[in-house]
């Protein structure tokens, strides 16, 4: 909302990869509202907490609700949002320091439940608002601003714990190309069920990756980003497994499981069969 | 004892002997007649064995407390045996199984053996043990075996086979115990006039939310509040609706925020532990300005703690879950039937000020099943939250006043911000901002003066004023009190923030105000005398509720101790 509102003082650094998802998000949930024509307030972008949770209040344009909650806490809060209106396309967006360290612990329910959510998470290996500190991402051995001898875990990889965890959309790309990016993210809100869309975000400030992500001829620097080629198959497990193990950064859909039922369908489901009562009826059942 | 209008009966033993449901078989089927019964239970926290004891307390008029002195006990092992009997009153009775040995110097109690379960056997239903107990005791307290023989129709109603068994425990129970003179002669009952419930604190709570129109509810299994979650999984049902067990305390208060953002009148339930992670998040309703119910049913604490036990220990941290600048409101039912009040009015403050509040209830109430008067939906008012109806471009925290709420899919699209914001909702550090935003907030607070509140002998200058589940057993030892003449007053709310103003008025006009409550610092108290109120506590940590008699007898010792013209004051007739 900081177009029409001076007071907002945040800023992204220049560069940082976090402008191309917020494009890539606009453009996403344009898309959702031309196909079911709805207005742009039926989307809601729950946010985590860190530089990649400001996209919440620097998103241009005819604005959707926002949910800036507390650090780490973006699935939950979408879980209640989508569960208690399950027509809302919900989104949420987070870092990596937000989605994989301190709210790690729910995303493997929300997987279970196959909750009707799509997460946006911007990985940039690094906190970057509290000044460079090492994230669940960051390589081990880094020397960063809080592991001055280097670090000592081995990064997590966010896609291999996707899987396992059973969430049943995994996307993976970078932030270098927004329209490319939007069509994984719309692919995400229509997926129904638990989609990730996890996207290489480079912090310009304390690591900047961009080279590295796509390559450098005259320096002689391959690039970690690769495109998925289009004869894989996301439904096959084995297929999805092989292209997170080949390393780098894939670019494309790389898992889609369509064959379980989304946490609101079940939630449908029991409505169906339990017999609702009204609040004299429940009285009764406690009369003298 | 004859003519004595109330019995106290215990039941001691181990988990799984159906101690807990014979107290509460024996209070339903008295009040199912007419009498007033109120249980009280306690048990370890273990799903098998492990000593437990519960307690029928019934009388001809309504009752408040669990009553301190045992008529009768009925021992189903030799550990209880040992350890209640000194709570039997002399002349009292203990009922126990032929393979313990009473104690033969135990001069004062009539000692009676029951082969309870060879007696069921002898009915083909083994777990029938309880209708023999119920059986004797039928007798013993002078209640025709016949109201028990209703009670075992109705409950078991289309099954015939366990009916007549059931029937034959009670008869058996009674032939052995034909020829014990009774220990109390309750009379007939004077059934009230008014149309009766007889439940339990926590179902007490979960259908006032029922009324309030709660739509949405998570929660995470925790003693003593998971009965409402599971009342919750099975009746909030239909349109529009939603339960569902959390996978953490975390996950259940932030799902519900976003509910409330969402549009839903949301709730859920913990107990301490619980309570503590959702400190964080219920700050964020604060700060965000949503709606909802959180309910703490306390336990003993701090950490794991006693979590079958009770205490009133977290007063201080229900007022002040989160950190930074806030002070939540809190209403904190004192019995059964308040527990549903409480709890209506717990949706109708959090909907009208848009913020969350918390419902403090208790171990004691949670699991005290009780006949109450049925409450008059019709009478009891629900209110919803105002929404926003204008265009975009709205300004959702205007900073002069409360404002309608905006709901997504809606006109006004706002950001919810737990950072300090500016009227959109979005994140601001000028001091001007949050100086605005924090008065906002607290004023909020004012909207919310108009708990109503108990006051008796107004000019007294010493009141007695307890909180929350304390309540009943303080009632008793007022009443013992003034029966003797002393000259102290009565006040009570269950709307601890923020206080009646008009009851703070009265206090602040106290010499002394005595606080009794279940905890080692005497927080309620200490609120008080934050308030200017000239308050003391009494306090008692010992995983129990107070014994009235008890209580009274450390009342007379602080007034006797107050400074001499306070103490004089009191005891003047």
């Amino acid at each position: 909302m900081s177009a029409n509102n001076p007071e907002y003082d945040f800023t992204w650094c220049p560069g940082c990869g976090d402008f191309g998802v917020r494009r890539a998000l606009e453009f996403a949930m344009g898309e959702w509202n031309a196909k079911y024509e709805t207005p742009m307030a039926n989307n809601v972008v729950v946010a985590g907490i860190g530089c990649s949770g400001n996209l919440v209040h620097l998103l241009e344009g005819d604005q959707p609700y926002g949910f800036h909650g507390i650090h780490g806490r973006s699935l939950p809060i979408a879980l209640g949002v989508k569960m208690a209106r399950p027509e809302l396309n919900v989104v949420t967006v987070a870092g990596d320091g937000d989605f994989l360290g301190i709210g790690a612990e729910h995303i493997g329910p929300q997987a279970a439940r196959n909750l009707n959510v799509c997460a946006v998470i911007m990985d940039n290996s690094v906190y970057g608002l509290t000044k460079g500190q090492a994230s669940p991402t960051t390589a081990q051995g880094a020397v960063t601003n809080s592991t001055p001898y280097g670090k000592l875990e081995t990064p997590i990889d966010p896609l291999e714990l996707y899987l396992t965890l059973g969430v049943t959309y995994i996307a993976s790309s970078y932030s270098v190309k927004p329209r490319d990016l939007a069509k994984l993210i719309f692919d995400g809100m229509e997926h129904p069920g638990f989609s990730i869309v996890h996207v290489q975000s480079p912090c310009t400030t304390y690591n900047d990756t961009f080279e590295v992500l796509k390559g450098n001829k005259k320096k002689g620097i391959d690039p970690t980003a690769w495109t998925i080629p289009d004869d894989h198959d996301p439904s096959d497990r084995a297929q999805a497994r092989a292209i997170i193990e080949q390393g780098g950064v894939p670019l494309g859909v790389i898992y889609k499981d369509e064959t379980r039922a989304s946490f609101d369908a079940g939630a449908d489901d029991i409505r169906e069969r339990a017999s609702h009562k009204d609040v004299a009826t429940l009285l009764a059942a406690y009369d003298l | 004892m004859a003519g004595r209008s109330e019995i106290v009966v215990r039941f001691a033993g181990e988990g799984g002997q159906g101690v807990v449901t014979a107290a509460e078989m024996m209070a339903r089927a008295a009040s199912g007649v007419g009498f007033h019964a109120l249980t009280f239970a306690t048990f370890p926290s273990q799903i098998i064995g492990g000593p437990t004891w519960t307690q029928a307390r019934i009388s001809r008029s309504p009752v408040l407390a669990p009553g301190d002195s045992v008529d009768i006990l009925v021992a189903f092992n030799a550990a209880a045996y040992e350890e209640h009997r000194v709570d039997v009153r002399d002349g009292g009775v203990i009922l126990i199984d032929p393979s313990i040995t009473p104690d033969p110097n135990d001069p004062g109690h009539r000692c009676i053996t029951v082969p309870f379960d060879e007696l069921a056997k002898q009915t083909g239903e083994s777990r029938a043990a309880n209708m023999v107990v119920m059986g004797g005791l039928s007798r013993l307290v002078n209640m025709p075996v016949q109201y028990f023989k209703e009670f075992v129709s109705t409950r078991f109603a289309g099954r015939e086979g366990v009916v007549e068994a059931n029937h034959m425990a009670l008869d058996l129970g009674l032939a052995h115990l034909a020829e014990e003179a009774p220990v109390s002669d309750l009379g007939e009952p004077d059934p009230p006039t008014y149309k009766q419930l007889f439940i339990k604190g926590n179902d007490a709570v979960s259908l006032g939310a029922m009324h309030a129109g709660v739509e949405f509810y998570m929660g995470y299994p925790i003693s003593p509040a998971t009965p409402i979650l599971i009342y919750m999984e099975r009746n909030l049902v239909g349109p529009g609706r939603f339960a569902y067990q959390a996978t953490s305390e975390v996950e259940s208060i932030t799902s519900v925020l976003g509910a409330s953002f969402a549009g839903k009148k949301a709730m859920t339930a913990t107990s301490g532990p619980g309570f503590t992670l959702m400190g964080e998040g219920i700050g964020l309703g604060w700060m965000a300005e949503l709606p909802c119910v959180i309910v703490n049913v306390q336990r003993g604490g701090p950490a794991t703690g006693l979590p079958t036990k009770t205490e009133q220990s977290d007063l201080l941290s229900a007022l002040s879950p989160a950190h930074g600048d806030s002070r939540l409101p809190v209403i904190a039912p004192g019995t059964v039937e308040e527990c549903f009040y409480a709890t209506v009015a717990a949706f109708n403050w959090a909907e009208r000020a848009q913020c969350p509040v918390i419902l403090l209830s208790e171990h004691t109430l949670a699991e005290r099943a009780q006949n109450i008067p049925k409450p008059d939906l019709a009478a009891t008012p629900v209110e919803n939250r105002v929404t926003y109806q204008g265009k975009n471009g709205y300004l959702r925290y205007d900073a002069r006043e409360l404002s309608p709420m905006p709901l997504p899919g809606g006109p006004g699209a706002y950001t919810a911000n737990g950072s300090e914001h500016d009227s959109y909702g979005d994140t601001t550090h000028l001091p001007a901002r949050h100086v605005q935003m924090t008065e906002r907030r607290f004023g909020k607070l004012k909207l919310l003066e108009d708990g109503t509140f108990e006051s008796e002998r107004k000019a007294a200058k010493i009141a007695i004023m307890p909180w929350g589940g304390s309540k009943g057993s303080v009632r008793e030892a007022y009443d013992m009190l003034r029966e003797e003449g002393m000259d102290i007053g009565w006040n009570y709310t269950m709307y601890l923030n923020p206080l009646p103003p008009k009851l703070l008025e009265e206090l602040l006009s106290k010499d002394l105000v005595i606080v009794p409550e279940l905890n080692y610092q005497g927080q309620f108290a200490s609120v008080l005398r934050s308030l200017r109120v000239n308050a003391e506590a009494i306090t008692q940590y010992t995983g129990l509720p107070f014994k009235a008699g008890q209580l009274a007898q450390r009342i007379r010792s602080m007034i006797a101790a107050a400074p001499k013209a306070t103490a004089k004051q009191a005891v003047k007739v």
